[in-house]
């Protein structure tokens, strides 16, 4: 999610959040099903002090999970914040992940969800208190029993200790006579300094479950008596049914029911394959709707009259940017464009629900637990207290998964044939009926003095507004920041700036995609940025330190990268470098690209990336690695190959075939370099893909001297 | 008309449209969910299976092709999350979402069959049929070379000591990954 999402009004976020999702209007949100709180009545779980914690008298430290493992290593960095506290044996603890419950809102977004890189920096101080309170509690029991005073008392792995007698009591022994005492409301967490676990690489705690297929994915979650259902959905965007004859599908074999939902024509069978054949029996008529002869040349021309209509929303004014221009000695001027973007997680979407008169159950691979329960409890007619929401590992996220509709889906269905359900997406499905990367068209002009130094900035964005559906009330004045975030925050000291945005609709629906609006900005401004290096005769990364002068923690990642990749030292023949650096969700990154273009074919290579972050005080630095890792292949994947075009209202891509993938032979030696830090810890799920685009087009024109300014990139430009 | 073959080493029998790729058989029919779908269409390798030894698509391979062959899943790779890839993926810290673990395994697995000191070549080419969207890539890649280590270390330590630790030992060592 964006950092825009991030800076509303938590409740009125969850008022949007819910009105966009679901349709609700809701002036409350009380769902108080506490099943971690509940435990506490389960006798083979003794002591639960908060929502996070519980101990068996077996030693079992079980930790809850309240963010969606979707790839980013969430469990085992909270599971860190817990244990370092909490003081428990690391290669014994459990997890569950959470079910639906007020405790479970996201800090930052006042709801229960996992997005915006929010992870750790919203459960930094809840999680370490909950571990405190814990352990503090174990201490007091053991101190009672032994008559000491619990200062001469300490806890370590799973155990408190008398420090003068050497004396010790596992937390399973004191886990039962902890139960009875009442939680205490203010521990003292440690001081960093004693820090035995944060900061250490600590391996993933679900790698064992992921190498031998048996981690749950939402696509794998088996119920007594479901059934599997896939989806009939019109082609063009934004179309319904008109008519259908089941009768052809019904005759396949497997297939038991073909009912019609909002989204389309489910047919339920079996089995997937069934039903997928039953899926193409089927005669339907659509009713194509006002998309119908919609195409991406005609997208294209609404973002160019966008950017070309002056008074856009302002989203940053400085000083006088026609003042500036006009006393510059040299302009610049360029127009970047970007396309729309397909998720496309490995896990395609699928969720299982079981509708019920008294109850519901929904399993799901969902970013978003505190919507769906709203979401089921609607369409259900139940109250969210009688929703359950189990959430299982997500294949991948990236946004995708804060959605609604494939949730709704499974609801309906149940519904429909009351049996437990699970929808599935054919590839196809989840390319073509995505929430998209928006499209975005970027107009620059800027102005340079006698030196060659900017005196003018001036950037007009013309893009789809994700924010308009998903949280109406954060759009004020025609600004949605997600647009231009990356842009706004341009960092760089320039006396005079003016950042505008034309909110431009598609018709084609957009939703969150790793690293939101930096995801396209930071390759408009990073890129730019370089043109006016250039045109400067300026080295594009002197140039950028220099205006970073009052921007320590860009300059400070920019100059680690820059070293680490032996900026200005030679290269080995046809290599060359780009730089680009980018904050978002509060952390910093530079990185360096070194590439190859084919004189013959313009054919790309990635050689090597040279990635320096800045994301405060690091909680694992292997995730931290990993992520870096992720987001750089996540945005390479999109600059060197990525784009959704439209052509009469239907996406004209279905599969890997025609959206294509980075692959193990393209992916070039990523070394990443963590600058240490004290500060709060911030965002790492998402600031890796912003600098990668614009880095890796920034040395296509060392390279060749052409400037790439529409992504992808094509291999016929460079010829 | 049952389908018969050997599955994870134990027989198998399925009665199913023998149209139906093996990948819904084993996932829908089945209830062995560690074989994933990834695309319908073999571009991914989400699905990967060894038939008689070879990494295969289970999303395009009817069942009908499998019968009286040998099926090996990552649920039948080891028993106890043993196998040298396996160990050599935890070592490494290789996931992320995990969703396509199952088939990267299963491809690696089929590689240092055959191939147990792979070249960063051989690696692109065993593993380019098989996404990951997390971009895990070089950590795969590091964790395919350890596994081959791994191999090799347990391959000399099989041979008798008046042996040298040549091709014999190293087969006998891979022999038991199959």
């Amino acid at each position: 999610m964006s950092s825009a999402t991030m800076k509303v009004d938590r409740r009125e976020f969850l008022k949007g959040a819910a009105a966009g999702a679901t349709g609700l209007v809701i002036g409350f949100y009380l769902p108080n099903r506490l099943e971690a709180r509940a435990a506490a009545a389960d006798p083979t779980v003794p002591f639960a002090p908060n929502a996070w914690i519980r101990i068996g008298t077996d030693d079992t430290v079980t930790l809850v999970i309240d963010k969606s493992e979707m790839g980013q290593g969430v469990m085992t960095s909270l599971s860190m914040l817990m244990a370092e506290e909490l003081e428990c044996d690391w290669k014994k603890i459990r997890t569950v992940f959470a079910p639906a419950a007020k405790e479970y809102a996201n800090p930052i977004f006042g709801i229960q969800g996992t997005g915006g890189s929010t992870s750790v920096r919203g459960m930094w101080t809840p999680l370490r208190n909950a571990g405190a309170q814990a352990r503090e509690m174990l201490i007091a029991v053991a101190a009672e029993k032994w008559g000491v005073d619990k200062a001469v008392c300490r806890a370590e792995d799973s155990q408190v200790i008398h420090t003068q007698t050497k004396q010790r009591l596992s937390y399973g022994n004191l886990a039962e006579a902890a139960g009875k005492l009442p939680v205490p409301s203010d521990v003292k967490l440690k001081d960093p300094k004693q820090f035995r676990i944060v900061g250490k690489a600590m391996k993933r705690l679900d790698s064992a479950d992921k190498t031998c297929g048996r981690a749950e994915f939402g696509i794998d979650v088996r119920q007594p008596g479901m059934l599997h259902a896939v989806v009939a959905r019109c082609p063009v965007i934004g179309g319904k049914v008109a008519s259908f004859n089941a009768d052809k599908a019904k005759a396949v074999r497997g297939v038991q029911h073909v009912v019609q939902v909002s989204g389309g024509v489910a047919i339920v069978a079996d089995n997937t394959w069934s039903a997928m054949q039953g899926r193409g029996a089927l005669e339907v008529k659509w009713e194509e709707g006002p998309n119908a002869s919609l195409t991406s040349a005609a997208i294209v021309k609404m973002l160019e009259e966008g950017a070309s209509k002056p008074g856009g929303a302002v989203a940053r004014k400085e000083g006088d940017v026609t003042a500036g221009l006009a006393s510059a000695v040299k302009k610049v001027e360029a127009v970047y464009q970007a396309p729309f973007l397909a998720h496309a997680t490995m896990e395609p979407m699928n969720c299982t629900a079981h509708v019920r008169p008294d109850g519901c159950d929904v399993w799901a691979p969902t970013q978003f637990q505190g919507v769906n329960q709203m979401t089921a409890a609607k369409i259900a007619g139940l109250k969210p207290e009688q929703v359950n929401i189990h959430t299982t590992y997500l294949g991948g996220g990236f946004g995708r998964r804060a959605e609604q509709d494939f949730v709704i889906e499974a609801l309906e269905i149940s519904q429909a044939v009351g049996a437990p359900v699970q929808v599935t997406w054919s590839r196809e499905d989840d390319i073509q009926h995505d929430f998209y990367r928006p499209a975005s068209y970027s107009r620059f002009e800027a102005g340079l003095d006698a030196e060659g130094w900017p005196v003018a900035w001036s950037n007009r964005i013309a893009c789809p507004s994700i924010m308009s559906r998903f949280f109406p009330g954060s759009v004020k004045n025609g600004l949605d920041e997600s647009s231009v975030e990356g842009a706004a925050d341009l960092p760089y000291a320039i006396p005079n700036i003016l950042v505008d945005y034309q909110l431009t609709e598609t018709g084609i629906p957009v939703g969150f995609w790793r690293s939101v609006g930096h995801s396209q900005n930071a390759f408009f401004s990073e890129c730019f940025v370089d043109e006016l290096a250039a045109a400067s005769g300026k080295d594009p990364y002197e140039f950028r330190r220099r205006l970073l002068q009052k921007a320590p923690r860009h300059r400070g990642v920019l100059e680690l990268a820059a070293t680490k990749a032996g900026w200005g030292e030679a290269l080995s023949a046809g290599r060359y470098r780009g730089i680009a650096v980018m904050s978002s969700f509060g952390s910093y990154v530079a990185e360096v690209a070194e590439v190859s273009v084919d004189k013959k074919s313009g054919e790309v290579q990635v050689h090597r990336v040279v990635c320096a972050v800045d994301c405060g005080r690091m909680v694992n630095p292997l995730t931290i690695e990993a992520q870096m890792q992720s987001g750089i292949v996540f945005g390479l994947t999109a600059a060197l190959k990525g784009a959704i075009t439209i052509n009469k209202g239907r996406v004209e891509q279905g599969n890997f075939d025609d959206y294509q993938m980075l692959r193990v032979a393209e992916m070039p030696k990523v070394e990443v370099h963590i600058v240490p830090s004290d500060q709060p810890s911030s965002g790492i799920g998402e600031p890796g893909t912003p600098p990668i685009a614009p880095a890796v087009c920034n040395a296509i024109f060392a390279a060749t001297r052409k400037r790439i300014r529409q992504l992808p990139i094509r291999a016929e430009q460079l010829v | 008309m049952a389908i018969q073959f050997t599955l994870n080493g134990k027989a198998q029998s399925v009665d199913v449209d023998p149209q139906m790729p093996l990948l819904w058989v084993l996932r829908d029919t089945l209830n062995l969910t560690g074989t994933k779908f990834g695309c319908g269409m073999a571009l991914c390798g989400a699905c990967t299976v060894h038939i008689d030894g070879e990494a295969t698509r289970s999303c395009i391979t009817p069942v009908s092709q499998v019968t009286g062959k040998k099926v090996l899943t990552i649920e039948g790779l080891s028993a106890d999350v043993s196998h040298p890839v396996q160990k050599a993926w935890i070592e490494v810290d290789v996931p992320q979402c995990g969703y396509c673990q199952s088939g990267q395994i299963m491809s690696a697995a089929g590689l240092l069959a055959k191939t147990p000191r792979p070249t960063d070549a051989d690696i692109d080419d065993a593993m380019s049929g098989n996404i990951c969207r997390c971009g895990t890539y070089q950590r795969i890649r590091e964790a395919i070379h350890h596994a081959a280590q791994m191999h090799a270390a347990t391959a000399r330590h099989d041979v008798l000591p008046e042996k040298k630790a040549n091709n014999p030992g190293e087969t006998r060592a891979i022999s038991r990954l199959n």
